[in-house]
């Protein structure tokens, strides 16, 4: 019998799919691409929103690119989706977000009654998130050459004083927070996409946290850092903090909470909702003498009801995420390279 | 959640290993056939509830890792034609041919689509007259019976523009030649549950009688298992070679034979190159000469596309269970899963892969 392989693919000469995905290749492209044309002190700590300062007032400043399909979905639609999550990156800062653009690329021959519908959205969640959007953009483009419209957000607001977080603040002895169930927002998209006919109730959890974050700073300033685990999921979020703090970071697998409906789909399609993307969830790593009372005080919001202490800095080695899985084993949870893809059986 | 949390009961587990621990006197070494599983027993860490004295190594049951590269290249040799719509399960997108992949025949401009069931291919057919849409018809047992009804319905609608790239694998033969190679270390062995739910388990009893080898039909939790290994290390320990069915829920001896019926008119037995392994007689499915005409083969004229797979890895060792991926100078340095030298890297069940995924520090410090 020979023993035989595949030959390695040259190096990656063009954009894919999975260079979008929030995983491995979407950080090689950070890294090859984008940072050395960049370079500056500020992109350089890679969180969800710069740092700035401006004539003495502290400012957090972030840009995010909306191009969800389908537009309108269980729970949410792009419109929405495109202020809850700039508002978000923003509020994951520590920051109190103020004022948004939008700016719109339209394809030709979109139908004006959605483009109502989105804004309309856009308008309300605005205001119930306290933002203002303020200026804006429009662009059309030939039919065929856009998915009917992908929205741009960009966010300014202000920071608090004295909180500084960055995912490189996470110190061996830390808690991880969570604040909610996972995989609602990935799993309520999939089983609306054309072809899927994947009947569920899984609602997307699209929110802005701004004022759960709120709740968690009324009670301590010991917050080393948060993030909202969207694409890529509660996995790849991980992988990063853990990555940028050079610390291990373990989670069990018994006190995550995953709905039914989302679990049975995941199991359908063979994805793991650790890697599914959520828009109304956070994760924080805390200062462990001050974790019982930000779980205490999450749980008292309406979007931290089942917030839970999921794990602890430490455990594994530095830059790893390992899981203590139901059955008393441990296994590697790791950064996936692309998406997730459907298993052939 | 009902029917799945009770399969994976992390107390049930631990006397199931206690179970094991006090059958076995001996050293064995057990193969579990299908990726599904090693992927289950990776995820869930089980090689750490068992005792030492039980080994596993992992099967060539990863039907992506193990299509041939030249079944990969005529892929994207046909959905790279702009007239295709080609059609595939998600995973053999990411599968390197020898110059380019699925994903990077869509970035360039291919119209390649991810289905969950080949009975979708014929939608997009269905609504698509003026383009060729061509299904991507590979893996074992399992999943040829929907692919054998995709055609089989096509031909009845009389469908002409929709068409499937047929090169299916069958268990039992890869089987055959791993048990009868002089340098086998199985002992025991873990069929595969979905297969067996399709075919039955006469040919597994052929398994068990010429090679005088144990089997236990296993499913894919972890309990599922862990309970297969138990009876499997009972087998042993009492010197027996039978075919036992954990998988009872699913798995019946005569097997689907509805399913069974449809692969029979639209299939036939044919020889099989294997990713990793070389060819193997007898051990795959090509349609009928009575469905040419769905044949994207012989449609798109790929039948001489030839490729040679250059020797660099370990794979066709570890997909027989002779070898570990760990022990392999590649593994996590440049055999990975974004950049993958092998079969067992290229797919989320393939052994290297799970190996990677879920293991790869205790796998590295165990090998050396």
């Amino acid at each position: 019998m020979s023993v035989t392989c595949p030959t390695p693919l040259p190096a990656q000469d063009m954009v894919l799919l999975g260079h979008g995905s929030g995983g491995k290749l979407s950080a090689e492209l950070l890294r090859d691409v984008f940072l050395p044309a960049f370079a500056n002190p500020v992109l350089g700590k890679l969180d969800d929103q710069a740092s700035l300062e401006i004539g003495g007032a502290r400012l957090a400043f972030t840009t995010d690119s909306f191009v969800v399909k389908p537009l309108f979905f269980r729970g949410g639609d792009i419109g929405s989706l495109a202020v809850h999550g700039t508002v978000n990156d923003l509020a994951m800062g520590g920051a109190h977000p103020m004022f948004l653009s939008a700016a719109f690329i339209l394809e030709e021959g979109f139908p004006t009654g959605d483009l109502r519908r989105i804004v309309q959205s856009m308008a309300g969640a605005a205001a119930r998130a306290g933002v203002t959007i303020v200026t804006g953009d429009t662009k059309v483009v030939e039919k065929g050459h856009g998915d009917g419209v992908y929205i741009n957000t960009t966010g300014i607001g202000l920071r608090r004083d004295g909180v500084i977080l960055s995912s490189d603040r996470v110190r061996t002895g830390d808690a991880v927070i969570l604040s909610g169930s996972l995989g609602n927002h990935g799993v309520a998209i999939l089983c609306e996409r054309e072809g899927l006919e994947l009947e569920t109730d899984v609602e997307s959890d699209s929110a802005a946290l701004h004022t759960l974050v709120d709740a968690i700073f009324a009670v301590t300033p010991r917050i080393r850092c948060m993030r909202d685990p969207t694409r890529g999921g509660l996995a790849s979020t991980l992988n990063e903090i853990a990555g940028r703090s050079r610390v291990g970071i373990t989670i069990f697998e018994e006190t995550l909470v995953i709905h039914d409906a989302v679990r049975g789909a995941c199991e359908l399609l063979g994805l793991d909702p650790l890697y599914v993307a959520n828009e109304g969830k956070l994760v924080a790593m805390v200062a462990p003498e001050a974790a019982g009372d930000v779980v205490t005080a999450m749980r008292q919001h309406p979007l931290g009801r089942d917030a839970a202490i999921i794990g602890v800095a430490g455990g594994a080695r530095a830059g790893m995420v390992t899981m203590r899985t139901s059955l008393g084993t441990t296994r590697i949870v790791d950064m996936l390279a692309g998406d997730q893809l459907p298993r052939i059986c | 959640m009902k029917y799945i949390d009770e399969y994976r009961d992390g107390r049930i587990a631990g006397s199931l290993a206690a179970a094991i621990r006090s059958r076995v006197t001996r050293p064995w070494v057990l193969m579990e056939i299908c990726g599904g599983q090693t992927h289950t027993i990776m995820r869930y860490g089980l090689e750490d509830v068992l005792p030492p004295e039980i080994e596993l190594v992992h099967g060539p049951g990863c039907p992506v890792c193990v299509a041939a590269l030249e079944t990969v290249d005529k892929a994207i040799a046909i959905a790279s034609r702009p007239e295709v719509i080609f059609v595939s399960y998600g995973d053999m997108l990411r599968v390197p041919g020898t110059n380019s992949d699925l994903f990077r025949v869509k970035a360039a401009g291919g119209d390649v689509r991810v289905v969950y069931s080949p009975m979708d291919t014929l939608k997009i057919a269905r609504a698509n007259p003026t383009r060729k849409v061509v299904f991507f018809g590979i893996g074992f047992e399992t999943t040829a019976p929907a692919n054998a009804m995709a055609v089989w319905q096509a031909k009845r609608e009389g469908l002409e523009n929709f068409s499937m790239l047929v090169s299916h694998v069958l268990v039992p033969p890869a089987m055959r030649l791993i048990l009868s190679s002089p340098e086998n270390r199985v002992q025991g062995l873990i069929a595969p549950g979905h297969v067996c739910a399709v075919m039955g388990w006469r040919e597994y009893e052929e398994l068990a009688r010429d090679f005088h080898m144990p089997v236990v039909i296993g499913g894919f939790e972890p309990l599922d298992l862990l309970e297969a290994i138990r009876m499997l290390v009972c087998q042993l320990e009492d010197g027996r070679a039978e075919v036992e069915n954990q998988y009872v829920r699913s798995v019946t001896y005569a097997g689907n034979q509805a399913a069974q019926r449809v692969m029979g008119q639209v299939f036939e037995v044919t020889d099989r190159a294997w990713r990793g392994i070389g060819a193997i007689p007898r051990s795959g499915y090509r349609l009928r000469e009575e469905f040419a005409a769905y044949d994207a083969g012989k449609l798109f004229g790929t039948e001489g596309i030839a490729a040679a797979e250059p020797a660099d890895c370990i794979g066709a060792q570890v997909l027989q269970g002779l070898r570990k991926p760990a022990e392999c100078s590649a593994f996590s340095t440049r055999c990975t899963p974004e950049s993958p030298l092998g079969a067992p890297m290229v797919s989320t069940e393939g052994v290297c892969a799970a190996y990677y995924r879920y293991r790869r520090y205790a796998a590295i410090e165990g090998a050396r």
